[in-house]
C-alpha cells in the first residue's frame, strides 16, 4: 500500500486511529465499505459501493478524513478547508479530474464519495518496475498531466494550485490514461510547533516551506515525479532537494539529453529559473518527444576533456607472458616475464639495459632501493641483483614458488611463498631475519605499518604480527586473499575472493564495513580523496566512498578486472583482461581513454615522469604518456 | 557527588554566573591517567540539563567505556549515545530512552562482547552494518510502543582508532581538535537543507519558524534513512555529541572556547551547560565529550 507518512502531534494515536472502517458498514445508509484502497497521512480511502443502485454494482470510492487537530481552532479550521475544497472539487470537470458525487460528516470524520478509478497508482507501478520508466511512455504520461494542471492553473475565477503532486497521486486507468486522485485534502503538514517532525513528501518545491504555493511549485512536482519514473529512485530516501546530485543520465543513460533537459529545468531552486508555466513545460516536452529515437552522443554532455588518442611512447617485446606488474627506479624499469626473466628497460626509450635469467616464471612485482633489486620467482627463490648491470648478490631459497610481491623497509625485504611463511630478509645480506605463519600460500604484498605487519594468504586469513613475528591478531575471510592490502588512516584495505572488499580497524582487526561485489576480488585496492578504488572479477572497477562505504561509480569493462588500479592526478588507470589499459575520470569515472593490447593485461601500472608502464599477456612491456 | 549522580541529577535552577570557579590546574594531574607503558587512555565527561523553559527532560543519554591496562592490554572501546525526544504528552521521554537502550543493547549484545574474542572472523556483521540495525531497530520500537513519539539519536562507537557514527535528526557529534570545532554530522532538518542549497543564509536558518522541522527521526517509520560512518578519532582532540538544546544555542565558536580552555572534559560539560541556561535554557541540554590522547 502507500507509503505513510506520520505527522507527530500530540494527539497522535489516542482519537481517530486509521483504518477502522471494516467491510461490511455501511455509511449514510448508502454507501457499502468493500474494503480499504489505501492510508495516507490524515485520511484512508476506500472501495464502496453506492446501494441506490441495486441493481448494478456502482463502484465508488469513498476518502474518509480524520481531523486529528489538538488545538479547537485548529480543528475548525481544518474542517472548514476540507468543506472549501470539497466546493471546489465539486465545481471541476476535466477528464482525469474524478468527479465527487457527495460529501458528508459524521462524528469526527468527513467523507468525500468520488469515482472509482480502476487501475495503479504510479508508486505502485514504480515499485513493482524492474527499470526506470520508458522515456516515451514518460513523456505520454507528462504531456497529459500538464493537461489537467493547465485546466487547473487556468480556472476561474481563482487558479486551482495542486500543490500535492507526486505518484501516488496519480493513477494511470485501464486505459493507460492519467487520473489525479487526490487534492490535498489531507494535509499532513502542521508547521510550527516545536518538535514537529514530518516525512518530507521529496516532491515539493523549496518555496512550499516558507508557505509560498504558485502555480510554479507544480511545474517542480512535476520535474520531481518525472525525475522518478525515469530514475527509479525516489527522491523520499534521499535529502530534499537533492536532485541535481542524482543527475538523470548519470543513472539511466537510455534517457536523451533533451529530456533531461526539460526535467532539469523544471527542478530549478529558484521559481523564477523554471518554466514559467506548465504551458511552456509542456512545448518543451512535445519538442524532445519529436526528438527521442535519434541516438545522441555520449560523449555531448559531458565535461572532461575527452581524448581519443593516447599516446604509446614505446613498447619492448619479451618472449612470453607478462603477469606481473613493473617498477620504476632512477630511470630503469625493471619487469619480470614469464620466460624467466628479469628485465630492465630505459624508462624514457625502452630499451633494453639488462635481463637477468632465473628458472622460473616470475609474476612479483620487483622491488628496488639504491642499486639492488629484489625480485621473487617460482623457482622458489628470492634472487637480488645490482639495478645498474643485473649482476646477482645473494638468493634465498624459500620452501615454494614466490608470487608475492616485496616490500622494503627498514633494511629488510618483506615477502611471502607458497610455502605458507611471511619471510623477513636482511636486505643487505640476505639472511633471513626471521618469519610468521600462515595458513596457506602467501601471495599478497605484505604491508608495513606502525611497526606491525599486515598480509593474507590464500586459505582466506588475514594476520597482522609484529616485528618479531608475534601475532597480533588474525581476521578471516571465506576464500582466498590474493589482493594486497593498504592502510590508511588507521583502516586496512583489501579485497578476497569471497567477492568482498574488507575494511578493518588496523589495531585490533575489527571489521567496520564491507562491500559486496559481484565476483571474486583479486585486485588491490588503492585510495585517493576519500575514495577506495578496486577491480573486480565481474568486470567493474568501483570507486567506494571510505568513509560511509557506499558505492560511488562503477564502470563496466569487458571482462575480468583482475589487476589492480593506481591514481595520477585525477584519473584512475586500470587494465583488464578484456586487453585495455583504461584511463577514468577518479571523480565521475568517465573513461578519458583506453588503449587496446593483444592480450589480458593482469598486473598493476607503475607511474614515474608522467608516464605510465605495464605489461601485457601480449608479452610486451608498454609506456604511455599519463 | 559521583560521576553518575551528576549526569542523572535534573538542574532545576540556574546557577549564578560568578559561582563556584576552579582555577585552572596543570593538565597533567586531573584525571589523565597514564598507564605504565606511557599510555594515556580516553577521558569523558557528561552533563544534562532541563534547561530553563521546559517541565521536563526529554533527552537521553548513555555511556559505556571499557579501558585496558598492560602490555598486551586490547585498546579502549566506549558507546556514547545523545537522544533528543518529541511528541507531546510523555512520548518524548518514553520515545529517547526506548531507543537508547534498544540501541545499547543492540551494539553492546552485537559489538562490544565480541571485542573481547582473541579472533575476528568474518561471518559476524560489520560494525557500520550494526550501528544501521541497531538504529532500525530502535527505529521499530518507537514505532510499535510509542504512538505519535520519536527521537533524534545520535551514537558513537569508538573501537581503537576509529569512530563510527550512526545517527538519524538534529541532535550532532563535533569533532574538536587544532583548535577548530567542525560538525561532522548532517542536521536532518529541512531548515539545514535549504541552508546548504544557499536558499537561506545561517542567520535566517538560526531564526526560522520551522528550524526544528525535520524530515527524518527514529519512529517516524518504515524507511528511515541513517547515516553511518566512519571517521579516525581526533589525536590531542575531542569528540562532543550533544542535543539541540546546546549547539542551537550556545555558537559554536563558544563550544570551541569552552572545551579547548577546559582542564577536564566534565568541567568542560558542566560549562557548556551553564552557557546553554545563561543564554536562556530554552530546550533540554545534553553534553557528552570524549578526549583523545596524543598516544
Amino acid at each position: 500500500m502507500r507509503r505513510t507518512t506520520r505527522a507527530l502531534d500530540s494527539k497522535g494515536g489516542e482519537t481517530g486511529a486509521l483504518g477502522q472502517l471494516q467491510a461490511g458498514v455501511t455509511l449514510q445508509d448508502r454507501y457499502l465499505v468493500l474494503g480499504v484502497l489505501g492510508h495516507g497521512g490524515m485520511s484512508s480511502v476506500y472501495k464502496g459501493r453506492d446501494l441506490h443502485f441495486p441493481n448494478v454494482t456502482k463502484l465508488v470510492a469513498v476518502k474518509e478524513m480524520t481531523n486529528m487537530a489538538a488545538d479547537q481552532t485548529m480543528y475548525e479550521m481544518i474542517v472548514r478547508n476540507f468543506e472549501r475544497e470539497a466546493d471546489l472539487l465539486a465545481t471541476l470537470s476535466h477528464a482525469a479530474i474524478p468527479r465527487i458525487y457527495d460529501y458528508f460528516t459524521h462524528e469526527s470524520n468527513s467523507y468525500l464519495v468520488m469515482e472509482f478509478i480502476e487501475g495503479k497508482d504510479l508508486e505502485a507501478i514504480l515499485r513493482e518496475a524492474d527499470e526506470p520508466i520508458a522515456e516515451d511512455q514518460a513523456i505520454s504520461w507528462a504531456v497529459e498531466l500538464c493537461d489537467v494542471l493547465m485546466y487547473l492553473h487556468n480556472h476561474q475565477p481563482q487558479p486551482v494550485v495542486f500543490r500535492d503532486l507526486k505518484p501516488s497521486n496519480i493513477m494511470v486507468d485501464h486505459h493507460g490514461h492519467i487520473r489525479l486522485i487526490d487534492f490535498g485534502i489531507a494535509r499532513v503538514f502542521q508547521p510550527g510547533q516545536k518538535g514537529t517532525m514530518i516525512g518530507t513528501e521529496g516532491y515539493s518545491p523549496p518555496e512550499q516551506y516558507r508557505g509560498e504555493a504558485s502555480p510554479v511549485g507544480d511545474v517542480y512536482a512535476l520535474g520531481a515525479t518525472l525525475h522518478h519514473l525515469l530514475t527509479k529512485r525516489d527522491p523520499r530516501g534521499e535529502p530534499p532537494f537533492s536532485f541535481s546530485e542524482r543527475p538523470i543520465r548519470e543513472i539511466n543513460p537510455k534517457v536523451s539529453g533533451e529530456l533531461e533537459a526539460v526535467v532539469d529545468a523544471a527542478l530549478k531552486y529558484d521559481p523564477k529559473d523554471r518554466f514559467p508555466s506548465i504551458e511552456s513545460m509542456k512545448q518543451a516536452l512535445m519538442a524532445a518527444a519529436k526528438k527521442t529515437g535519434i541516438l545522441i552522443s555520449a560523449q555531448a554532455a559531458t565535461v572532461i576533456s575527452p581524448r581519443n588518442e593516447v599516446q604509446e611512447l614505446w613498447s619492448f617485446e619479451c618472449e612470453d607472458e607478462i603477469r606481473g606488474s613493473p617498477t620504476v627506479h632512477e630511470g630503469l624499469v625493471y619487469i619480470g616475464c614469464y620466460d624467466n626473466n628479469l628485465y630492465a628497460l630505459n624508462a624514457k626509450t625502452g630499451e633494453f639495459v639488462w635481463k637477468y635469467p632465473t628458472e622460473g616464471g616470475i609474476v612479483s612485482r620487483p622491488a628496488a632501493e639504491e642499486d639492488m633489486v629484489f625480485v621473487g620467482s617460482e623457482d622458489e627463490r628470492l634472487h637480488a641483483v645490482t639495478a645498474s648491470r643485473g649482476k646477482l648478490i645473494w638468493t634465498y631459497f624459500a620452501d615454494g614458488p614466490v608470487r608475492s610481491s616485496l616490500t622494503l623497509s627498514d633494511g629488510h625485504v618483506f615477502f611471502g611463498a607458497d610455502d605458507g611463511h611471511l619471510h623477513v630478509l636482511n636486505m643487505l645480506s640476505g639472511r633471513r631475519a626471521w618469519r610468521a605463519e600462515a595458513n596457506g600460500p602467501v601471495r599478497t604484498t605484505p604491508l608495513i605499518g606502525h611497526e606491525r605487519v599486515y598480509y593474507g594468504c590464500e586459505s582466506g586469513d588475514f594476520y597482522c604480527v609484529d616485528f618479531r613475528g608475534e601475532l597480533k591478531w588474525r581476521f578471516r575471510a571465506k576464500r582466498a586473499i590474493t589482493s594486497s592490502p593498504i592502510m590508511v588512516e588507521g583502516i586496512i584495505y583489501f579485497g578476497s575472493m569471497d567477492w568482498t572488499l574488507y575494511a578493518l580497524e588496523g589495531e585490533g582487526g575489527w571489521q567496520l564495513w564491507r562491500f559486496r561485489m559481484g565476483r571474486p576480488v583479486i585486485s588491490t585496492p588503492t585510495y585517493a580523496e576519500g575514495k577506495i578504488f578496486i577491480g573486480c572479477a565481474d568486470g567493474n572497477i568501483y570507486a567506494i566512498d571510505a568513509r560511509a562505504s557506499r558505492e560511488s561509480w562503477r564502470f563496466q569493462t569487458d571482462h575480468q578486472v583482475t589487476g589492480s588500479p593506481i591514481i595520477h592526478n585525477d584519473s584512475v588507470y586500470c587494465g583488464s583482461v578484456d586487453g585495455n589499459m583504461y584511463c577514468l575520470d577518479m571523480r565521475s569515472g568517465r573513461k578519458r581513454w583506453n588503449f587496446t593490447t593483444g592480450g589480458p593485461i593482469t598486473g598493476t601500472p607503475a607511474l614515474a615522469d608522467n608516464r605510465i608502464f605495464f605489461g601485457s599477456t601480449d608479452h610486451r612491456v608498454y609506456a604511455l604518456l599519463a | 557527588m559521583s560521576f553518575l549522580d551528576r549526569i542523572f541529577r535534573r538542574k532545576k535552577s540556574l546557577p549564578s554566573p560568578d559561582g563556584v570557579k576552579t582555577a585552572p590546574l596543570d593538565p597533567g594531574s586531573l584525571g589523565l591517567r597514564t598507564d605504565a607503558e606511557g599510555r594515556r587512555h580516553i577521558v569523558i565527561g557528561a552533563s544534562q540539563s532541563t534547561g530553563i523553559e521546559r517541565t521536563h527532560n526529554e533527552d537521553s543519554l548513555f555511556i559505556l567505556l571499557g579501558s585496558a591496562y598492560g602490555e598486551e592490554a586490547m585498546p579502549d572501546f566506549g558507546v556514547f549515545i545523545v537522544a533528543d525526544g518529541m511528541g507531546g504528552h510523555r512520548s518524548g521521554e518514553v520515545a529517547s530512552a526506548i531507543s537508547v537502550r534498544t540501541v545499547a543493547q543492540s551494539i553492546t549484545r552485537d559489538g562490544v562482547l565480541n571485542l573481547f574474542d582473541f579472533e575476528q572472523r568474518d561471518d559476524r556483521p560489520p560494525l557500520q552494518e550494526l550501528v544501521r540495525n541497531a538504529l532500525e531497530q530502535a527505529n521499530q520500537r518507537v514505532v510499535d510502543r510509542v504512538p505519535g513519539g520519536g527521537t533524534t539519536l545520535t551514537l558513537a562507537v569508538l573501537l581503537g582508532t576509529q569512530m563510527t557514527i550512526g545517527h538519524v535528526g538534529d541532535s550532532r557529534a563535533y569533532v574538536i581538535a587544532n583548535n577548530h570545532a567542525k560538525t561532522i554530522t548532517r542536521d536532518h532538518s529541512l531548515v539545514e537543507r535549504l541552508r546548504e542549497l544557499g536558499q537561506l543564509t545561517p542567520e535566517e536558518a538560526a531564526a526560522h519558524p520551522q528550524r526544528n522541522v525535520l524530515y527524518r527521526a527514529i519512529g517516524q517509520g518504515a524507511n528511515l534513512e541513517v547515516d553511518v560512518f566512519t571517521e579516525p578519532a581526533p589525536r590531542d582532540g575531542y569528540l562532543l555529541l550533544c542535543s539541540d538544546g546546546l549547539w542551537g544555542v550556545v555558537p559554536d565558536d563558544d563550544i570551541l572556547r569552552i572545551v579547548a580552555s577546559s582542564n577536564h572534559p566534565q568541567m568542560a560539560c558542566d560549562e557548556l551547560v551553564r552557557a546553554a541556561n545563561a543564554a536562556g535554557g530554552p530546550d533540554n541540554i545534553t553534553a557528552v565529550l570524549v578526549y583523545f590522547p596524543q598516544d
